[in-house]
Formats: structure tokens, C-alpha cells, sequence
């Protein structure tokens, strides 16, 4: 080895420690959410790039998320400082690994998301971060087809199939998408859309007789559904590669298809049924683990998370929109101005029926999840009898219910107890 | 050292190794199969062998190993023996086909996914030829055959080679002298095959086979890859249980029916293929 290969060795060396220190010293920000690079990116560097102290985000999927937070609380001594994650996320978790927030001093302007947030407890397990909800897009494209006396605004269901059916004609394709891939978000559809439209419930009224129309009405919509749905998972694909012009998803899982090309698609709130029109929100929070190593630091972060310029720095990174008072500014990105008229609208309509997220599940939620997509695959895939199918989950369903206690959320009516299975 | 104790010694490190990251997480994957929480239980088999999907998964897994093996004997087999066959040129030929080997088991769904994809190779070539008008969506739970088909296809392209590195290693070992002899009394090349080759070849054979048919049992990426949820194997539902559902128990009994199957095959292939005592070359 030469001299120069020495120090050069040294040097290098000496600088990989100092990067290791440096790391060492940053609040880990360990998430479920802003996953796709651009958006960590963007988190990095817009988010967290004033938070006054070095945050190292790193986000993964929710399977990897809790391995590593377990194998952490396991052991009793961590490195995550901060968690970011679905209220589904947290829901998983046992509440004693969550540390008390209640005093800090900051939460939503929603005491419906600060009653989620306390998982069942008397505490703030996790501050409301941001929020998002489902919405419809199409293509401009597909405006023409709209049946007669629509109005894209107020659709029923029953003129979304009927449109989807115009466009399939008039195009020889089906051309409505659904995200009913292995990532895709199908299950929420049912749960905070399809079953709270026709049913005017989710679990109570699962095996009802509406229940069995609604499946009946969601095959008929099927019928015009891009069979290649079953590999769909985030939209904005499919409405920018032009496979599908009528499309259901996340507000944050269309945002490409309305920045890349904002003149070329419409958003538009979900349809509604016999009873109202359902819709759902989605609840992202911060939390912090008992291991957290610098407990200080991790509190000053989740504070800066909940600031307002912070709030509306996430909503450009991620298209998740604030849960504090905050006036938005004008210029923001097409897709949050498309999909934030589009929520407003669901919300203002007179037949509103806003649902909650599933509470009280525990680690339950992928089960809850599994009975709707089992449902799905068996009545809509492999068209089995609805009646049959239905009567079939139901008794998972009970199980899950019986097994969490966890009482009904809106839109089923409150029960004492355990939400029952009717 | 004397030369009873090097052996042991010698093999101390693998078998500390192997203790250590196999048996110490099998004995703990045991425990949560047969456990819930507090009590010995069988409820964790109960669970998965009830749910709907369970049938279909173990019958796609061994349909899928059933399809797949045969085919990539007969092909591993055919492959040797030309490469055995032949002079100049055989490293390069061995070397070209053992390249799947080197490509993760995703990344080789992934490349069959681009070819069978709505906009892969096979629909813009069958577009271009004009056999067909549009691009057809193969992929689709509408044609399940053709998924079974892309998923076998991508096995047989990317595991065959496994075979055959073991097959041709095994070739050479065989004596020249046997084939000589058998020339001498005017035995066809197939003949010589049959009553030569494959006896022979008895012990690689069994090894390849063992450790192939275990692979087929696990087989996870490329079914995720080309077919999604439309094709439920075993593993798969193993991961979902996990990741999915945050229920290690019943992953973990899963994994253990998928491991009791692997065992069962393994001793049969061992019995079948079973070389006698002082026979091997």
C-alpha cells in the first residue's frame, strides 16, 4: 500500500464515522406514509428541512414498519424517534408502546380525529397529522358519455354504471378502473362507500338484503370494469395511460394524473345509493414510541409537524391535506385544488353520509380488511351466490367483532358492547 | 490434531452457523405454531386449513411443482448431455444458461411480466404481426390458464439451470470406460442413455431433484410478480398472513405445513431415487 492510498484510507475513514455520528444524532422519522421517492424527497426536503434539528425520514411499507418497531420494543431500547402511520397503524399497536401526548399542546381542529387519536384511551396515543379522502376521477374525455340529466356532481350509482356502460359501448372497452390490485385500496371502497350508500351501515347490515343489491350493483359496474383491474393499485396510472377513464382512489393516489396533466381530467365526489352518499376519510398521525431515544426531540418534532406552514408544506409533498385551522393558500398544485373541491363538494352534499374509520380493531384491522376482500374475490372474481358468500363471512366478521369488542362506528348505529353482526 | 476430532472440528463452524440462524428461528417459528400465547393449540392449523383460499393455494402450489419439475428434468437432462457432448465452445454454452441463475426470482417475474403485460414484447409483436387488433390483456383473472402458463414458463426459464450445473457435474463423474464397453456391443446413443447415463446419474439426480422440488414448494416472487393475487400459492398466503394480517401464528403454522410437505417429498425422492450401500461410483 502506498502512502497516499494510507491516507486516503484515513481520510475516508474518519469522514464515514463523522456521517455515522451525524445520523446518529438526527430524530428517525420511521412512516407508513409519503412512500413513493418523489414524495419522501419531497418530505426531506420541504417538511423537515426546517424543523430545526436533523430529522432522517425514512418510510416503508406497513409490514416492515411494525417488524422493526416490535423487534424495538421488544428489546426495551430504540432508535425510531418518531412514528408516522395510518390511524390503522397505530390501532395495530398495544397502547402502553405509545407515549402519552395529551400535554403537549397540540392537536386537531377535529375532535373526532383527537377521540381516534386516543385509541380507546383516555390519552392522545397519536397527534392527527394530516388527512385524505376517496374521491372519482375521469377523463375529460368521458364527459360526452354522461347520461342524460346527470350531473357529475350528485351521480347515483346507478347512473355511474350506466355512464360506464355509455363508454364501453361508445369505446368497445370497459373503461371504468378500480384499484382492486394487491396494494390497491378496494376494501376501503367497500367499507366506507358501497356498504354505507346502500346499507346505510357496514358491519351490522353485512349480510343484509341491501347488501346483497349493493354486490348485486357493484357486478353490474364490473361488467364495464377494465378486467386488467386486478392489477391496479394507484390510478393515476391508468388515467394517464389512458386504460381507464372513470376511475375511484385515494386523493394522494391520483395527484399525478391531475399535476402531469391538469386539463385532461375531472374530479368528482363518489356516487350515492338508496341510503346517502358514503364516504370515508383517511387518518394519518405521529406518534412516539416508549424506546425513543431522545424524548425531547421527538416531542419538539411531532409539534413542528402540527405548525401551520408545516401542515401546508405536507399537503404539497403529499397531497394529504391539514387537520389543524389553516387558510390555504392559492397557488397550491393541481391535484390538491381538484381533489380538495372534490371532497368539499362530497361533504356539502345534501345526502352526505360520512362514515368513520374502523375503530377498536386492534390488530384485528387486516382481518376486518380480508372478510370484505374475500368477498369481493368470491362474488365479483369467481362469481359465487352473494347470499351464499355473505352468510359465509358473516360468521368471520362476528368472529373479528366478538374477539376486539369493538363497538360500531358511523355510519352502523351505536351498540353497547361489541358491534353485532344482524 | 488427531483425525478423529478434525472432522467435527472442521464442520464446527457451519454447524454453529446453521444453529444459530436455522434451528434457533425454527424451534421459535414451532413455538408460535402451536401456540396462542398462553397454551399448546392446534387453532393456528385449524384457521389457515379452513380458510377458502387454503384448497386453492396447495393445489396451485403442487399443480404448479407437478408441471414445472417433470419438464425441467427432461429439459436439464437433454441440456447435459449435449453439453457433455460437447469440445469447443462448452464453457461459453454452460455459461449462457446458467445465466437465469444469477437473476433474483423477481427480477425474473418481472422480466416475464414485460413480456406478457397488456403493453409487453408479445402483445406489440403479436400487434405488429396483425394477429391480433388491440392489445389483449392476458394477465387477468378472466384467463387464468394463460397465468398459469406465464408463471410456469418463468420457473422452467429461470430454475432449470439449477439442474443442469448439477446434472452436468454428475455427467462428468460417470467413466468412459462404461460407454466404450457399451459401444463394443453395438448399444444405440439412446439405449446407452437409458442403461448407462441415467443409472448413473442416480445420485446427482436425486440431489437436484430434492432441491428442486423444495424450491418449488417455496416459490413466492415470481407468482407475485406475474400473477398478483390472482394465483394464490402457498407462500403467498404465507407472507400475507404476516405482513398483511399481523398474524405471525398463523403465518408461522403456514410456514411449518409448507416445510412438512417439503420433508415428505424430500424422504420420497430419497426413497425412489435411493443409490444402494458401496453402489456409487
Amino acid at each position: 500500500m502506498t502512502l497516499f492510498s494510507k491516507i486516503a484510507g484515513v481520510a475516508s475513514g474518519v469522514a464515514l464515522s463523522c456521517t455515522a455520528m451525524a445520523a446518529q444524532a438526527d430524530v428517525l422519522f420511521w412512516s407508513t406514509q409519503a412512500k413513493p421517492v418523489e414524495e419522501s424527497q419531497a418530505m426531506r426536503e420541504q417538511v423537515l428541512a426546517g424543523a430545526g434539528q436533523g430529522v432522517d425520514y425514512q418510510p416503508n411499507d406497513a409490514g416492515p414498519w411494525l417488524t422493526r418497531l416490535n423487534a424495538e420494543l421488544q428489546s426495551g431500547s430504540g432508535t425510531i424517534g418518531v412514528l408516522g402511520g395510518l390511524h390503522g397503524d397505530f390501532a395495530a399497536m398495544s397502547p402502553d408502546d405509545l407515549v402519552d401526548l395529551s400535554d403537549l399542546g397540540v392537536s386537531s381542529a377535529s375532535e373526532t380525529f383527537n377521540t381516534l387519536a386516543m385509541l380507546g384511551t383516555d390519552k392522545m396515543l397519536y397527534i392527527p397529522w394530516m388527512q385524505a379522502s376517496y374521491i372519482m376521477a375521469a377523463n375529460k374525455e368521458a364527459l360526452p358519455y354522461l347520461p342524460e340529466g346527470a350531473d357529475i356532481d350528485a351521480l347515483t350509482y346507478d347512473q355511474l354504471i350506466e355512464w360506464a356502460a355509455n363508454v364501453h359501448e361508445a369505446t368497445g372497452e370497459p373503461k371504468f378502473g378500480f384499484p382492486a390490485g394487491p396494494k390497491g385500496l378496494k376494501h376501503r371502497f367497500f367499507q366506507g362507500y358501497l356498504y354505507p350508500s346502500y346499507t346505510n351501515g357496514v358491519v351490522r347490515t353485512f349480510a343484509s338484503d341491501d347488501a346483497v343489491v349493493a354486490w348485486e350493483k357493484f357486478r353490474e359496474l364490473w361488467e364495464h370494469t377494465n378486467p386488467a383491474s386486478t392489477n391496479f393499485s394507484f390510478m393515476q396510472e391508468q388515467l394517464l395511460s389512458g386504460d381507464a377513464w372513470i376511475v375511484f382512489d385515494h386523493t394522494s393516489r391520483l395527484a399525478q394524473a391531475f399535476n402531469d396533466r391538469p386539463d385532461d381530467f375531472v374530479a368528482f365526489p363518489a356516487p350515492a345509493g338508496p341510503a346517502g352518499r358514503g364516504f370515508m376519510p383517511v387518518l394519518a398521525g405521529v406518534a412516539i414510541p416508549r424506546t425513543a431515544p431522545d424524548m425531547e426531540a421527538a416531542k419538539a418534532l411531532v409539534k413542528y409537524m402540527l405548525a401551520p406552514e408545516t401542515q401546508i408544506a405536507t399537503l404539497r409533498a403529499t397531497n394529504f391535506f391539514p387537520v389543524v385551522d389553516v387558510a390555504l393558500p392559492d397557488d397550491l398544485p393541481p391535484s390538491v385544488q381538484a381533489a380538495g373541491a372534490a371532497v368539499a363538494k362530497m361533504s356539502a352534499s345534501p345526502d352526505a353520509n360520512p362514515g368513520l374509520l374502523p375503530a377498536g380493531l386492534g390488530d384485528k384491522g387486516g382481518e376486518f380488511n380480508r372478510v370484505f376482500v374475500d368477498a369481493f374475490e368470491r362474488i365479483v372474481l369467481a362469481r359465487q351466490d352473494i347470499r351464499a358468500v355473505l352468510d359465509d363471512e358473516k360468521g368471520k366478521l362476528a368472529a373479528i367483532m366478538e374477539e376486539t369488542g369493538a363497538p360500531c362506528w358511523a355510519p352502523d348505529a351505536p351498540s353497547e358492547g361489541a358491534c353485532p353482526v344482524e | 490434531m488427531s483425525a478423529r476430532v478434525l472432522p467435527y472440528v472442521l464442520i464446527l463452524p457451519v454447524t454453529l452457523f446453521l444453529c444459530l440462524f436455522f434451528l434457533y428461528p425454527f424451534i421459535l417459528v414451532s413455538q408460535q405454531a402451536f401456540s396462542n400465547g398462553s397454551e399448546l393449540t392446534l387453532d393456528n392449523f385449524r384457521e389457515v386449513t379452513s380458510h377458502w383460499k387454503f384448497p386453492i393455494s396447495m393445489k396451485n402450489t403442487l399443480l404448479l411443482a407437478a408441471v414445472v419439475v417433470p419438464i425441467q428434468v427432461a429439459l436439464a437432462l437433454l441440456m447435459a448431455t449435449m453439453v457433455s457432448k460437447m469440445g469447443k465452445g462448452r464453457d461459453l454454452v454452460l455459461y449462457i444458461w446458467t445465466i437465469p441463475l444469477g437473476i433474483s426470482d423477481l427480477a425474473a417475474g418481472i422480466i416475464w411480466l414485460a413480456i406478457f403485460d397488456q403493453s409487453g414484447f408479445l402483445n406489440s409483436m403479436m400487434h405488429g404481426l396483425g394477429v391480433i387488433d388491440k392489445p389483449l390483456n392476458l394477465l387477468s383473472y378472466q384467463h387464468p390458464g394463460v397465468v398459469f402458463l406465464a408463471i410456469a414458463l418463468a420457473e422452467i426459464w429461470r430454475a432449470t439451470a439449477i439442474m443442469l450445473v448439477i446434472l452436468v457435474a454428475g455427467i462428468g463423474l460417470i467413466p468412459k470406460e462404461y460407454y466404450e464397453a457399451a459401444e463394443v456391443f453395438g448399444a444405440s446413443p439412446w439405449k446407452r442413455f437409458l442403461r448407462i447415463t441415467l443409472p448413473l446419474l442416480r445420485p446427482s439426480l436425486q440431489t437436484a431433484l430434492v432441491l428442486r422440488v423444495i424450491l418449488a414448494f417455496e416459490i413466492f416472487a415470481v407468482v407475485a410478480a406475474l400473477g398478483g393475487t390472482l394465483f394464490p400459492v402457498l407462500m403467498g398466503e404465507t407472507y400475507a398472513y404476516q405482513f398483511d394480517l399481523l398474524n405471525s401464528r398463523a403465518a408461522a403454522a403456514m410456514a411449518l405445513i409448507i416445510l412438512g410437505i417439503s420433508i415428505g417429498f424430500t424422504l420420497i425422492i430419497l426413497r425412489v431415487l435411493r443409490v444402494p450401500k458401496g453402489a456409487s461410483i
